[in-house]
């Protein structure tokens, strides 16, 4: 058994690291929420042009002339994949669920015989995808120095993302990230951005017809790569304020596990001191017994 | 009757402005300035580098825009914009800043026509308003 000393060690030991924790969780908690409040504001801009876009998919009368960006190559056989985690780890499951979801991707992917091309958002995913799928990777974009998500990030991995679409180099876009539902829930999201996923979820909101200055055409050659740097960000937002969601109860339990090592081990603690009292007396009356 | 609609800016991050008392906005549509006043048809177009005015009862209030789209649908106007700058708030040094940044930009030598126009247009616009 570990002598009085050692457990004195570890006892204090683990009270620190509990104090880490716990302030780890605090941070969490306050950084989560203003997260959560971006999350939140920049949700009208996207489901607005989520809207905008939609309306004017329906308005398109030739399907052929649409733009690549929206009706895709027409050919299904190099895809991309943009995996967005995060760039600090002690999060709990945060980032391996979303390279769990992306691998089960992969796998059907490279089973159907097509080829693939990762992209991947943040420096964790990297370092867990680069063991397995590293020459597929062909881009590595951290933002290790801002410090919230921002939208000129997100228009830089557009940027990338419709540079490479132009020059061919891919067929089917999909981007991966968390989305947030609560602060002990975050949901692994595949979302195909191109082509784009023009169902609408309720048909019945066709809208009448606009009137569109210029043409749909040039409005949509224009809108369509903004629209996959507001996805992109909106995917940052989501995955920021899971992020700091999955860190919160991460050390949420951390921390509890620490007090009840803490509690074990100070019983632990009192009995071996209570033994060695028991010892030295037994010593001393068998001693005085014996005389 | 009332001759009012609602006016709502957003950009990426959160919601920029809000107004239900409004009588007219002009904006900087693509193809020219467009006056827009309640029961305007519904229309789709992006914006170019320029002005944005906003007309309500108790007075007129003015945008620097760079990009974005509008909608204008049921008496009600979205704005999609990525930069947008009060009038009334941006600073002389920032505004130089941009002017900076825009020239820089249109003197590379690979941008298409289209862009230069859009470029030649910021400039414009921001050195009349410096």
């Amino acid at each position: 058994m570990a002598s009085l000393d050692d457990l004195k060690k570890r006892i204090t030991s683990v009270k620190s690291t509990q104090k880490i924790t716990k302030a780890m969780k605090m941070v969490a908690a306050a950084k989560l929420k203003r997260a959560q409040e971006s999350a939140e504001k920049g949700r009208p801009y996207s489901e607005k042009m989520n809207n905008v876009i939609l309306n004017l998919s329906n308005g398109i009368s030739d399907k052929e002339t649409a733009p690549k960006l929206l009706s895709g190559t027409g050919k299904d056989k190099i895809h991309l994949c943009v995996v967005m985690t995060s760039d600090r780890g002690l999060c709990g499951g945060f980032n391996s669920n979303i390279i769990k979801k992306a691998k089960t991707y992969f796998g059907e992917i490279l089973k159907e015989g097509k080829e693939l091309k990762i992209i991947t958002v943040g420096s964790k995913g990297n370092d867990q995808l680069k063991r397995q799928y590293g020459n597929k990777i062909i881009e590595n974009i951290s933002f290790k120095n801002s410090k919230n998500a921002n939208y000129f990030d997100a228009e830089k991995v557009g940027g990338i993302i419709i540079e490479k679409f132009e020059k061919e180099e891919f067929d089917i876009c999909t981007i991966f990230y968390n989305q947030f539902k609560n602060v002990i829930t975050q949901i692994p999201q595949a979302q195909r951005i191109i082509p784009l996923n023009t169902e609408s979820e309720d048909e019945n909101k066709l809208e009448d017809s606009y009137e569109f200055e210029p043409d749909e055409d040039e409005i949509l050659n224009n809108l369509l790569p903004k629209n996959i740097s507001t996805q992109i960000f909106k995917a940052m937002l989501e995955n920021s304020a899971s992020e700091q969601g999955a860190r919160m109860s991460a050390m949420d339990n951390a921390t509890r596990n620490a007090g009840e090592m803490v509690d074990k081990l100070t019983i632990q603690y009192n009995r071996s001191r209570q033994a060695a009292i028991t010892k030295e007396l037994i010593e001393i009356i068998s001693g005085a017994e014996s005389l | 009757m009332s001759e009012e609609f609602k006016v709502e800016i957003v950009n990426p991050e959160a919601s920029f402005l809000s107004k239900e008392d409004v009588t007219e906005v002009i904006v900087p549509a693509f193809e020219g300035e467009m006056g827009i006043l309640k029961d305007h048809i519904s229309i789709i177009s992006f914006l170019k580098p320029g002005i944005l005015t906003i007309h309500t009862k108790s007075g007129e209030h003015k945008f620097y825009v760079e990009d974005g789209i509008f909608e204008f649908k049921d008496n009600n106007l979205s704005v999609l914009t990525s930069s947008i700058f009060d009038l009334k708030k941006i600073e002389k040094s920032r505004l130089m800043n941009l002017i900076k940044v825009a020239e820089e930009e249109a003197s590379k030598q690979e941008i298409d026509d289209q862009s230069r126009f859009l470029i030649d247009q910021k400039i414009e616009v921001l050195k009349s308003l410096n």
